[in-house]
């Protein structure tokens, strides 16, 4: 039935939906690498987005603020399958509809997700996570008959050093600091290889060195991977968004650079004045 | 290479492993070779009550392997356990012959009595030892399969999924406990004559049975090791301790836990169909909700996510049932249920965990490296509940 649609909507271009790195050969010809158009998600009758428009160029790094309640949360539920919305289209690529796929679809596809609360494999060390978290075939079967290739533990070796914990390969994730945790969860995205990171809060609870370290990261993955990061911190914000938008109840209240976000006036009354 | 890793890493379980072939090799001899009156004979009793404890154990890994790695409380096990007994108990019967009461060639004494006049066709076949082998793993199997599909696939995780599993296996034992389904209601299967020719009570056969158990546990312990310290064992860990994460990462949860619930009671359906020829009967009260929770504690007690802490928690669980019941029957409910709260309140890694501190108190100064290796393995064996 979707897929029908689909080929009515784009004239048979569909590509198999079944390849599961759909991510890997993407038409992203238009330039963005994600609509999400007209988004409405209700809660009991509270409307936690409401009509919610949101483009994503490919290589992007995007920065998303609002006050609480503003949906932050709840748009990247949407985005990667968690919570299917009342209303609206999400599409990766031109082709993808998202919201026809299930979580470790869309995972497996290339859009990975940090959570807000550090969320690593604590028994398991910080290679292992990174092996969990790697691209590749997925499936029961395989992950307990095949061992990792030598390209692929290049790969957890490389991301390693990205994140700096080369170190710490063999310690538990679980014994590692807050601010390592998140850099950890964010090398287990990096090991998924995806088109698009959703990185939420990243630097709640860091030090100011950790938010450097964090920027320096987040900033290093532009042009590579589009990333999309909500935060509070303004600071923080400040000194890695090329473009920000601002989410209030629900939809998109002002887009633009943060100076002309925080001049916009309907900005500073419902977030930045106080 | 593989030897490596499936046992040379796993200290407390080659000792477990060691002292099961030990004794697999010793109690044969000191049972058939050592005259009734010498110190070292072991009896009749002995070795049918400790074959009925390595099924058991067996049992017990099963439920580990679902419940400490997964984190999926199973309730039910007990009913893979009893369907595996029933498809050994069904060819055992048809292995009567017309040696029954009522001497017909072919029906069950219960179906003589029933007035049934053919076999029903769920007994076909099962009079071909290798049809009852395959149904013993297909039958549980698939009850697996299609029930954890369903509650996979609607997410019931948790004490949910523990309640349904409870509510599966007491709707088996009332089925089973009608006449009309026809697998002997009550009174359940029994009056065995022999098992692939041999006499079923003969003392060959009881040590045959014995040793058969423990290859089973051993060979059933290197695939739960195998599958452990596999890629998928820890994507298996990483279910139990953020599932949403793994999700994320690109897992069908769902598939890993389905696979693992079906493999799970596959070998509580080989342990069922070991129990069945040394006890000599089976009937519907092994579904009963209690025994699956009995199992749970053999697990809990033993020490859950090690697995051969499950093989220590049914031995000595067993063991001390064994001892209390012949002391007071009345009281083991009681006991066993104050085990219970004990283990959870004081030993939340059972026995295993419990020698683990005893051994770091005795050496205090142990090597560096090895002090993190013995956290390492009490914090993967912990996770939460």
């Amino acid at each position: 039935m979707s897929f029908i649609r689909q080929a009515r909507e784009f004239g048979y271009r569909a590509i198999p939906k079944r390849d599961p790195n759909f991510g890997a050969n993407l038409d992203t010809s238009h330039g963005p690498v994600l609509y999400v158009e007209g988004i409405t998600v209700s809660f009991d009758g509270f409307k936690a987005l409401n009509d919610l428009n949101l483009y994503v160029d490919d290589g992007e790094l995007r920065c998303i603020i609002g006050p609480n309640g503003a949906g932050k949360t709840t748009m990247m539920d949407v985005i990667t399958g968690k919570t299917k919305p009342d209303a609206g289209t999400v599409y990766f690529g031109q082709q993808i509809d998202l919201l026809s796929l299930s979580e470790h679809q869309i995972a497996r596809g290339g859009i990975g997700r940090k959570f807000q609360k550090p969320t690593v494999f604590e028994p398991l060390s910080v290679y292992e996570n990174l092996e969990l978290a790697i691209a590749g075939d997925k499936r029961v079967w395989s992950t307990l008959l095949k061992d990792l290739t030598g390209e692929q533990r290049d790969r957890i070796d490389e991301v390693l050093h990205q994140i700096g914990l080369p170190k710490h390969r063999h310690q538990l994730a679980g014994a590692l600091s807050h601010g390592q945790k998140q850099w950890l969860e964010i090398g287990m995205l990096l090991m998924q290889s995806p088109r698009v990171l959703l990185v939420d809060e990243p630097v709640a609870g860091m030090t100011g060195e950790e938010v450097e370290h964090t920027a320096q990261l987040l900033t290093s993955l532009e042009g590579k991977h589009s990333v999309i990061v909500v935060e509070h911190d303004m600071a923080f914000v400040r000194s890695i968004a090329r473009k920000v938008t601002v989410l209030h109840q629900g939809s998109v209240l002002a887009e633009g650079t943060m100076d002309q976000v925080q001049n916009n006036p309907k900005v500073v009354e419902v977030y930045l004045g106080e | 290479m593989l030897m490596q890793r499936l046992l040379l890493s796993d200290r407390g379980g080659m000792v477990v492993l060691g002292i099961i072939a030990v004794a697999t090799l010793l109690i044969p001899i000191l049972n058939l070779a050592v005259p009734p009156d010498s110190p070292f004979y072991v009896s009749n009793y002995m070795v049918a009550l400790l074959g009925k404890f390595l099924c058991f154990a067996l049992l017990a890994l099963s439920v580990d392997l679902i419940w400490g790695y997964a984190g999926i409380l199973s309730l039910g096990h007990g009913a893979f356990f009893a369907l595996g007994g029933y498809a050994m108990g069904m060819h055992l019967m048809r292995q009567i012959g017309d040696r029954g009461v009522y001497g017909h060639p072919e029906l069950m004494d219960f179906m003589v009595v029933m007035n049934w006049e053919s076999l029903p066709w769920y007994w076909q076949g099962f009079d071909m030892f290798w049809f009852a082998m395959l149904m013993v793993l297909l039958v549980p199997g698939l009850l697996a399969l299609v029930f954890g599909f369903l509650a996979f696939r609607s997410r019931v995780t948790g004490v949910y999924f523990a309640i349904i599993t409870q509510a599966l296996t007491y709707a088996l034992m009332l089925a089973f406990f009608r006449n009309e389904m026809g697998f002997g209601g009550n009174n359940g299967l029994n009056d065995f004559k022999e098992i692939l020719g041999f006499s079923i009570s003969a003392k060959g056969t009881r040590v045959g049975l014995f040793v058969t158990s423990a290859v089973m546990l051993i060979l059933a312990y290197m695939a739960c090791r195998y599958i452990v310290t596999s890629r998928m064992g820890r994507v298996i860990l990483s279910i139990r301790d953020a599932e949403s994460r793994t999700r994320f990462s690109g897992y069908k949860v769902e598939s890993y836990k389905l696979w693992l619930f079906v493999f799970s009671s596959m070998l509580a359906a080989i342990a069922g169909a070991l129990y069945v020829p040394q006890v000599g009967i089976i009937n519907p009260g092994e579904f009963s909700p209690l025994n699956s929770i009995e199992m749970v504690i053999w697990v809990a007690a033993g020490g859950r996510g090690t697995l051969f802490g499950a093989i220590v928690g049914a031995f000595s669980v067993n063991y001390a049932k064994t001892f209390f019941t012949s002391w007071s029957p009345e009281a083991w409910l009681f006991i066993l249920g104050g085990l219970f709260v004990l283990v959870t309140l004081l030993l939340p890694n059972g026995l295993v965990g419990l020698f683990n501190r005893f051994r770091r108190k005795l050496k205090h100064e142990l090597p560096e490296e090895e002090e993190k290796a013995d956290d390492e393995s009490e914090l993967k064996s912990g996770g939460n509940q």
